[in-house]
């Protein structure tokens, strides 16, 4: 998956998760709890997510990389592209 | 008898909000008992397929977020539709309420079946793998999930829990309510039942597998109570909570005053799993008269509880009659029969339908009475049309339950 694509991916994933949010305007370098209504447990599901949607698997102690969409896609953009070549 | 109490010990209703499959508020809830509008509707459940069932209505979005509605539970919307309706309805001062004061006591038949199911439903996809098992699942299936969702979405920091109490569920909240009310363990009691029941197969495979899921090719024809053709349960969700207070509380702040909890009693079989002991029911109602200081010919309308089982029904017209004998003055109704077994919320959701009576006079009846069983034969019993009654001023409402729970709550017109 490129770049924009997995961007795209968690934003389908976040707009599940914080139904009441606009996700239009969020910023790529800000952490997503900065901008948006997200507690712990909200941040697991964006885990969870990603394991059942694109079956990556992700390390409790690498989770700081999925703060903000810069770090997620960065952090996801080699595991993606490796899904991808699995599939 | 309760008129002798200190006015600190008097319990009275100040507001209650429901949720029934056919009426999302008393003034719809009544409207629909006194014109034998049905809330029973075909229903279809994974694994089990068709049935029918009471399904509610109501705006879940008016009290919550959709983030919260998808973390949380059915039952606890339902809560907290019914209790923000219910503190609306009382006319508090919300804003200024001392919130540690609030008590939440919420009724549950169950809790967790539906979470649990949806969970394994869910992982079934992963080949039961649990590492996609939810992280919300024991926050979802905690017991006293419901009126532990009612707590943070209202913010009241108060004592919270549910009262697992079978289908005697929303007696018991309204029981914990006032007996917290009289201890000064809190100044404002929310308290009566809830159910998600429909969301969970494993109810109607469980009820059908005893033979005690009913059926009928016309679904508002399903949930008949006390007739010969009755088949069995018609399942249903819904909700319905009260405001209680003291009645010193209630008067200094001038609010509206439903009723007056005049007695109450629980007590149990301990005969059998699922069959009723029309003994210990008698026992629990004359013990409820008893502390409200009354005989059973000052109640002008029972509230039953019967489900629409062949033997349930039968059980509890035998305890009616070691009570009422067959002579009595008492009208006898039933609400199950318009929008089936609302389980933890049938006890509330019940008595509710009732109160309008006090300003009425109006027994509502119970509907789809076409051949009354001889067997439930009792004298009063207000079948399909509502009657007159006069002036109403003492209602009893039965909630019985599976394990042998028996409850009565005796609520009686408030006369200053």
């Amino acid at each position: 998956m490129t770049a924009a694509e997995i961007k795209e991916a968690v934003l389908e994933i976040l707009s599940d998760i914080a139904p009441d949010e606009d996700l239009s305007n969020l910023k790529e370098d800000v952490s997503f709890r900065e901008q948006l209504e997200m507690d712990s447990m909200d941040f697991l599901d964006i885990v969870m997510e990603l394991r059942k949607r694109y079956r990556i698997q992700i390390p409790e102690e690498e989770y700081p990389a999925l703060a903000s969409m810069k770090s997620t896609v960065e952090y996801l953009e080699p595991r993606m592209t490796e899904v991808a070549k699995k599939q | 008898m309760s008129t002798k109490l200190q006015d600190n010990q008097r319990i009275v209703i100040t507001g209650l909000g429901l949720t029934a499959p056919n009426g999302n508020s008393l003034s719809e809830f009544r409207e629909s008992l006194l014109n034998g509008r049905s809330g029973v509707v075909p229903y279809e459940i994974r694994y089990f397929g068709p049935t029918l069932a009471g399904v509610c209505n109501f705006d879940e979005l008016r009290h919550q977020k959709k983030k919260d509605i998808r973390r949380g539970t059915r039952a606890a919307s339902i809560g907290i539709y019914c209790t923000h309706e219910a503190i609306a309805d009382a006319r508090l001062d919300w804003p200024n309420v001392e919130k540690s004061r609030v008590g939440i006591y919420v009724g549950v038949t169950e809790h967790g079946n539906v979470e649990t199911e949806n969970e394994i439903f869910l992982i079934k996809g992963y080949d039961y793998d649990t590492q996609f098992w939810s992280h919300h699942h024991n926050p979802r299936t905690v017991a006293n999930n419901p009126a532990g969702e009612i707590s943070l979405n209202l913010g009241i920091t108060g004592p919270h829990y549910t009262l697992g109490a079978a289908c005697a569920a929303g007696n018991a909240g309204i029981i914990q309510g006032v007996q917290m009310l009289r201890l000064g363990d809190c100044d404002l009691a929310l308290s009566g039942g809830v159910s998600e029941s429909i969301h969970t197969f494993g109810i109607f495979a469980s009820f059908n597998s005893q033979g005690a899921l009913a059926k009928h090719e016309d679904p508002q024809k399903a949930s008949r109570p006390f007739d010969l053709d009755r088949n069995g349960i018609v399942v249903a969700e819904g909700g319905c909570m009260f405001v209680l207070e003291r009645l010193e509380d209630a008067r200094s702040r001038g609010a509206k005053i439903y009723g007056e909890i005049a007695g109450y009693a629980m007590n149990s079989d301990a005969t059998d799993f699922v069959l009723p002991d029309p003994i210990r029911q008698a026992e629990c109602m004359r013990l409820a008269l008893d502390r409200a200081g009354m005989t059973p010919d000052h109640v002008d309308i029972v509230s039953t509880h019967a489900t629409g089982t062949t033997s349930g029904d039968i059980q509890e017209c035998k305890a009616l009659r070691m009570v009422w004998g067959e002579g009595s003055r008492t009208a006898f109704n039933n609400a199950k029969s318009y929008i089936g077994h609302a389980m933890g919320a049938a006890g509330a959701l019940e008595l509710a339908g009732n109160l309008p009576a006090f300003d009425d006079g109006i027994c509502h009846p119970t509907i789809n009475l076409d051949r009354l069983d001889p067997e439930c034969a009792l004298p009063n019993l207000i079948a399909n049309e509502p009657r007159q009654l006069g002036p109403v001023k003492v209602i009893l409402n039965n909630s019985f339950g599976m394990l042998g729970i028996n409850s009565a709550v005796i609520v009686k017109k408030f006369e200053g």
